[in-house]
């Protein structure tokens, strides 16, 4: 099953103006909310529960069994809250997806609003994207005007506010619970749990947070049913999923496919590695997740694949390097964006990323010392596990991962500058076309 | 026994703690339920280093200092990571390894410590903080020995003005947000915020507002390293040249415990103590900042004599002479002002003196507006009480509801502001202010506003009769009795409802006063003067055959008196402009037949004695003071140095001895030791009275006033950085009224009163009552001395530089408003 693509998402893509309400209502768009909207919200969360969908953000918690965390006896509103704030570097699955076809999760957000009996959904967009924003506010008003939105919706009696809030500009807010206090008008910085969202959340009311495409895939559950949906994937990691091949490949993009599709045949449908160079790694969800090489190259993309080969499925993001990446440089860039984007709560994210940075800034212009590597690692392992949240966790991933599988270019960090041993412009797209040749 | 104690009336059946048992390095432990790891280490003896954790703030687990290993979470499963133990509550049958036990946890927090370090400038021989640093201290303890970081610093431009008096070096800050949840959560003043991200992030203040609190001292003391000083101490002393004392605070009546720094004969700074029943660990910053308001140029070193008119330095024997030469030719026509401001066994000393060796009964401590009604009401509601039978702090923070009568806490005895403020975070404390508007401390407190116009606050209490009941707390301010009928009205709302009732004077030593017999009508210890037995109770203790039968004069009365020329006064710290008519105060000094003034400074009273004696400052003291809930705080001598002038008590004895009489004793010890064995009336109270009348209705635009904590009271005087954070003074009126009077926000208004007028900005206020006007009573210019009128006197306003008389009625203007 895992061998052919499987455009549920990603099929609209292509039409002519897909985000229109009218081409997705075309397409069967809006059918499921119907559906849904003549069942019982609970027998909804059991739906989607029994559909086996896992989270799309990166984590792959149940979305029906967080659904069914929400308090039955708290008196506050519910609020469903949708995390669009896509920014980790090399996940472009969210953004595309909402330039696309907005409805998709638009329609989504309604249904899953219904299940979870909440009045009021907010989608929380990642404030750089004004283009995605703007589109995503002209879906919810097309949504608003026919009906599917607002007050009794298709005369059902049900109500749903949908506001689009867009961040600005922090990688942080989209941990939860900081996009939470962003969406309150706070600073973002991640909040102490207990008490968890699904208790007190948002104003400090029973909270769902998802992710963009765990809520866009809702309505394809409830209109092709839960085993359509189970019959895709592998054994604990059902359905389909957006990966997105990005890096030295020939034809980098969107791939809709089952999870547990391997990157050999992600890269075939790619197209195939850069003419003329091979693998050397690649993320397999982002920069958050330690990279793997080609012997991982036939390792089902899925979550137990993935944390079996020590890694995390993530967000799907797969960041393709071929052998004329330098890989300390590469760490580099990725830790000085953790150091960019730490919030600056806590010591180890704040001080650890700090020092690493300039750790791999000696190694980049080979002038580390002996000894250095194992500085790295230590000052890594104070950092991992010992944050507040997660965001320094991923920093660390990319450094030991990077450190175990090319422990020699740590090593020649110590005498030989990165760019020396890897000239940068050899890893430039173009590198080898008649343009780069005369760049 | 236990069925003995349940069955015993007096016993109160207290619920029982639920506590759960952990093991902790392999001790077991049992703590309440909800206790968090790191302190229940602490009970096991375990130190766990930790910067953001404190005990009084909720826990935000920022430092990850406090790293622990979890082998078990009571559920038999343990947590893969290190969890930080300061956010980490406690289960039944948890088990935690910390740095005694735990390698991964010793590894954890020394990696967290050269974190801190990586960025932090180790200029600890500079630095306040050096010495008594916890970052200082635990790198020490659990910390690596040398830093492997060969990276470069972050740097800041130092230091930043947080306020006036707070400073902020921000490379040396560790982010743990000790002083930002200080600001949000226990004085609710969040003008200080961190801003910027990562390793940038710094505490902030926001443009356009200053870090205006009261309490902004306190985020200094609970700053883990030296980011935070203050204007006043940086660079005076290292803490390890510093002599500490434990005592009480003089400038209100909640009793704070604090410490006392000194070093070479001079007071350095003060620092809140630790008093979990009082004041926790938080003060004001008057407490914490104003001390050194006695050693400024003005004070008094040797006894001053009047000698053709001019005061001039004196031996004390001449000085001694000429004082007791003087009050023996004013005979029985004589009165003592002590003040409100003694410790109680200087206030005994005063009572006594009167009492037995001028043989008189006018005496009166209050140097303020006061009231017979006010007489009364003390002698029913507060002489004679004990801690046990008072309302506490702890009483406060349990209670439901609890109404504020003519009191503002958060300027007119700040901790108790803070207990509220704790009550009504953490239990749901209601808070109903009787007050012409929401001030800034009501807000913070969440506080009900019952308008009110000031002087017609038992009409207002009467219209609360059934929303108070058993679970509630009055707390009425000393202003009360510049409002006729209200403390009456009190009282009886009190009887009528079973509500707990508690006074709350401003000044440190007025229940200490009260209680030593500084009222023209109590004996010590409560004991009436018109109460034969009571008399002869003291005369026999006293050892002198009788004591003077009838009521003595209040201040008021004295002063009237002098002004007539018919009475010597015996002053100690009083200043007139706190009198209800500071001019006729003046003018009855000028005018009294004989003044004596014992005082540490030149004060506007000495200036006009005809004897001044030098007394020592309270530092140079021991003693105690009574609180509002009459619970003791000692007072020690903070300096000990060899020329210290006189005691109040030994300028008494000495004076006693003179005048052949006896004082009893000649120090705190025993004057305190003498109190102590008069014990306390065990004989009839007053009864309370239904005898005052209330105001009438007035015509117009009434004053409403108050004290600032931060005001021109001499106490503040030489804190030119704590001056500097005081509020501005501003007038306050509705919107209704200020359209009424055509006054705009921000521009300035003239408010005129019997004797005069003022002019300051106008501030429109929106909750206020109309027709009423509030300004500040001693900020700039003293109001009554200005306005010639106090709170629920007649007054004008207008627009500076408009024509001042009164518009048309309201009823007519109303509707338009």
């Amino acid at each position: 099953m895992t061998d052919t693509l499987t455009p549920v998402l990603t099929a609209n893509w292509g039409d002519d103006k897909a985000w229109k309400l009218s081409n997705y209502e075309r397409r069967g768009g809006y059918k499921a909310l119907r559906k849904a909207l003549e069942m019982q919200p609970a027998d909804l969360v059991t739906w989607v529960k029994d559909a086996n969908l896992r989270g799309r953000g990166g984590a792959g918690f149940p979305t029906g069994m967080k659904w069914s965390f929400l308090p039955k006896d708290n008196p506050n509103p519910v609020y469903l809250v949708v995390n669009a704030d896509e920014s980790e570097p090399g996940t472009c699955k969210d953004i595309p997806l909402m330039m696309a076809s907005p409805h998709t999760l638009v329609e989504g957000v309604i249904i899953s609003a219904f299940a979870c009996n909440s009045h009021h959904a907010f989608i929380y967009c990642r404030g750089e994207v004004l283009h995605v924003i703007r589109r995503l506010q002209q879906a919810v008003r097309e949504a608003y005007s026919a009906g599917y939105a607002g007050k009794n919706i298709l005369g059902t009696g049900y109500d749903l506010e949908i506001t689009v809030h867009a961040g600005a500009g922090a990688y942080i807010c989209g941990e939860e619970t900081a996009l939470l206090d962003s969406l309150e008008g706070r600073r973002g910085q991640p909040r102490l749990r207990p008490p968890f969202p699904a208790v007190a959340g948002l104003y400090a009311s029973p909270t769902v947070i998802n992710n963009v495409e765990s809520i866009a895939s809702v309505p394809g559950i409830i209109a092709n049913g839960k085993d359509w949906f189970a019959g895709m994937g592998t054994e604990k990691s059902k359905g389909h999923g957006i990966f997105s091949l990005s890096g030295h490949v020939k034809t980098p993009g969107q791939f809709e496919a089952p999870l547990g599709i391997t990157l050999r045949e992600l890269i075939d449908l790619g197209g195939g590695m850069r003419e003329g160079h091979e693998l050397k790694f690649f993320t397999p969800g982002g920069s958050s997740t330690p990279i793997l090489t080609a012997e991982h190259l036939d390792v089902p993309l899925d979550f137990e694949g993935m944390a079996e080969a020590g890694s995390m499925l993530g967000t799907r993001a797969l960041q393709i390097f071929d052998e004329t990446t330098s890989v300390v440089r590469t760490t580099l860039r990725w830790v000085e964006f953790y150091k960019h984007e730490s919030c600056g709560k806590c010591t180890p994210c704040r001080e650890g990323t700090w020092w690493l940075v300039q750790t791999l800034r000696n190694f980049e212009a080979g002038k580390a010392s002996p000894g250095d590597i194992e500085k790295l690692l230590d000052v890594s392992d104070n950092i991992g596990g010992k944050s507040f949240c997660a965001l320094a966790d991923g920093a660390v991933a990319a450094v030991t991962s990077a450190v175990k599988f090319f422990r020699d270019e740590f090593e020649a960090g110590c005498t030989t500058p990165a760019w020396e041993l890897f000239p940068y412009e050899k890893s430039a797209l173009f590198a080898d076309s008649e343009l780069g040749a005369h760049a | 026994m236990s069925v003995n104690s349940v069955t015993d009336k007096n016993a109160e059946v207290a619920p029982r703690e639920e506590l759960v048992t952990l093991t902790i390095d392999g001790i077991e432990v049992s703590v309440p339920k909800g206790t968090l790891v790191i302190r229940a280490a602490e009970r096991v003896g375990v130190d766990i280093p930790r910067f953001c954790d404190h005990p009084l703030l909720d826990p935000v687990g920022a430092c990850r200092q406090c790293m622990v290993e979890v082998p078990d979470m009571g559920n038999g499963r343990g947590m893969p990571k290190p969890q930080a133990s300061c956010t980490l509550e406690a289960m039944p049958g948890m088990k935690i390894s910390t740095q005694v036990s735990s390698p991964v946890a010793t590894k954890a927090q020394e990696g967290m410590l050269e974190f801190l370090l990586i960025n932090h400038p180790l200029d600890c021989p500079i630095c306040d903080k050096g010495g008594e640093c916890p970052l200082q201290n635990q790198a020490l303890s659990h910390g690596h020995g040398e830093s492997r970081y060969e990276g470069a610093k972050r740097t800041f431009p130092k230091p930043v003005n947080v306020s006036a008096q707070v400073l902020l070096d921000r490379e040396r800050c560790v982010l743990c947000a000790r002083c930002t949840r200080f600001s949000e959560q226990i004085s609710g003043d969040p003008f200080i915020a961190l801003v910027e991200r990562g390793a940038l992030q710094q505490v902030g203040i926001y443009a356009d507002d200053p870090y205006d609190s009261y309490f902004s001292g306190n985020v200094i003391q609970i700053c883990p390293v030296g980011a935070l000083t203050s204007a006043s101490y940086r660079f005076q002393a290292r803490p390890f040249d510093l002599v500490s004392t434990p005592v009480t605070c003089e400038h209100c009546a909640a009793g704070c415990q604090l410490r006392s720094d000194h070093r070479h004969y001079q007071v350095k700074r003060r620092l809140a103590g630790d008093a979990p029943e009082v004041n926790e660990e938080w003060n004001c910053d008057k407490g914490r900042f104003a001390f050194v308001s006695g050693r400024l140029d003005d004070r008094v070193t040797t006894p001053l004599v009047r000698r053709d008119g001019q005061l001039v330095p004196a031996s004390w024997h001449e000085a001694i002479d000429t004082a007791v030469a003087g009050l023996k030719a004013a005979g029985d026509k004589v009165g003592v002002l002590p003040g409100g401001r003694l410790t109680v066994e200087t206030a005994y000393g005063y009572s006594r003196f009167a009492r037995a060796v001028l043989g008189t009964n006018n005496i009166d401590h209050r140097s303020r507006p006061s009231s017979d009604e006010e007489a009364a009401f003390l002698a029913h509601a507060v002489a004679g009480r004990t801690l046990e039978e008072s309302v506490t702090y702890r009483d406060l923070e349990k209670a439901k509801k609890v109404v504020l009568v003519c009191f503002e806490p958060e300027d007119e005895s700040p901790i108790v502001f803070l207990r509220l403020r704790k009550a009504y975070r953490k239990n749901k404390l209601e808070v109903v202010t009787i007050a012409p508007y929401s001030s800034r401390g009501s807000i913070k407190l969440g506080a009900t506003l019952v308008g009110c116009v000031p002087g017609r606050e038992a009409e207002c209490l009467d219209g609360l009769t059934d929303q108070i009941d058993g679970e509630s707390i009055i707390l009425v301010g000393e202003r009360a009795a510049q409002s006729p009928g209200t403390l009456q009205t009190v009282a009886r709302l009190a009887s009528a409802t079973g509500a707990k009732l508690a006074w709350i004077p401003r000044r440190a030593g007025e229940i200490g006063a009260i209680e030593a017999g500084c009222l023209p009508g109590l004996l010590p210890g409560g004991r009436p003067v018109a109460d034969a037995t009571a008399r002869v109770d003291v005369a026999a203790a006293w050892g002198t055959d009788s004591l003077p039968a009838t009521e003595g004069l209040d201040a008021e009365a004295m002063l009237a008196e002098a002004a007539a020329g018919q009475m010597a006064l015996v002053t100690a710290g009083i200043e007139p402009r706190d009198f209800a008519d500071p001019q006729a105060v003046r003018e009855a000094l000028d005018q009294a037949s004989f003044l004596v003034s014992l005082e540490s400074r030149l004060s506007e009273v000495a200036q006009r004695a005809d004897v001044v004696f030098p007394v020592a400052l309270l530092e140079e003291h021991a003693g105690s003071f009574l609180n509002w809930e009459h619970r003791r705080g000692t007072v020690n001598t903070v300096i000990r140095q060899g020329n210290a002038p006189m005691t109040d008590l030994r300028v008494l004895g000495a004076l006693s001895d003179a005048m052949g009489a006896e004082l009893g004793f000649r120090g705190s010890k025993a004057a305190g030791a003498s109190l102590d064995e008069l014990g306390a009336w065990d004989g009839e109270r007053a009864t309370a009275r239904s005898d005052a009348q209330r105001a009438a209705s007035s015509e117009g635009a009434v004053l409403a006033t108050w004290r600032q904590l931060l005001d021109d009271s001499a106490g503040n005087d030489g804190e030119v950085a704590l001056m500097a954070t005081a509020q501005p003074a501003v007038l306050r009126v509705s919107p209704a009224t200020a359209q009424r009077y055509g006054l705009a926000e921000g521009q300035q208004a003239t408010v005129s009163g019997v004797a005069g007028s003022m002019e300051l900005p106008v501030a429109v206020v929106d909750d206020m009552v109309d027709e009423v006007v509030w300004v500040p009573t001693n900020t700039g210019r003293p109001v009554r001395e200005a306005l010639g009128v106090g709170a629920g006197g007649s007054v004008t306003v207008a627009a500076a530089g408009a024509d001042a008389s009164v518009p048309d009625s309201p009823s007519t203007d109303g509707g338009a408003a």
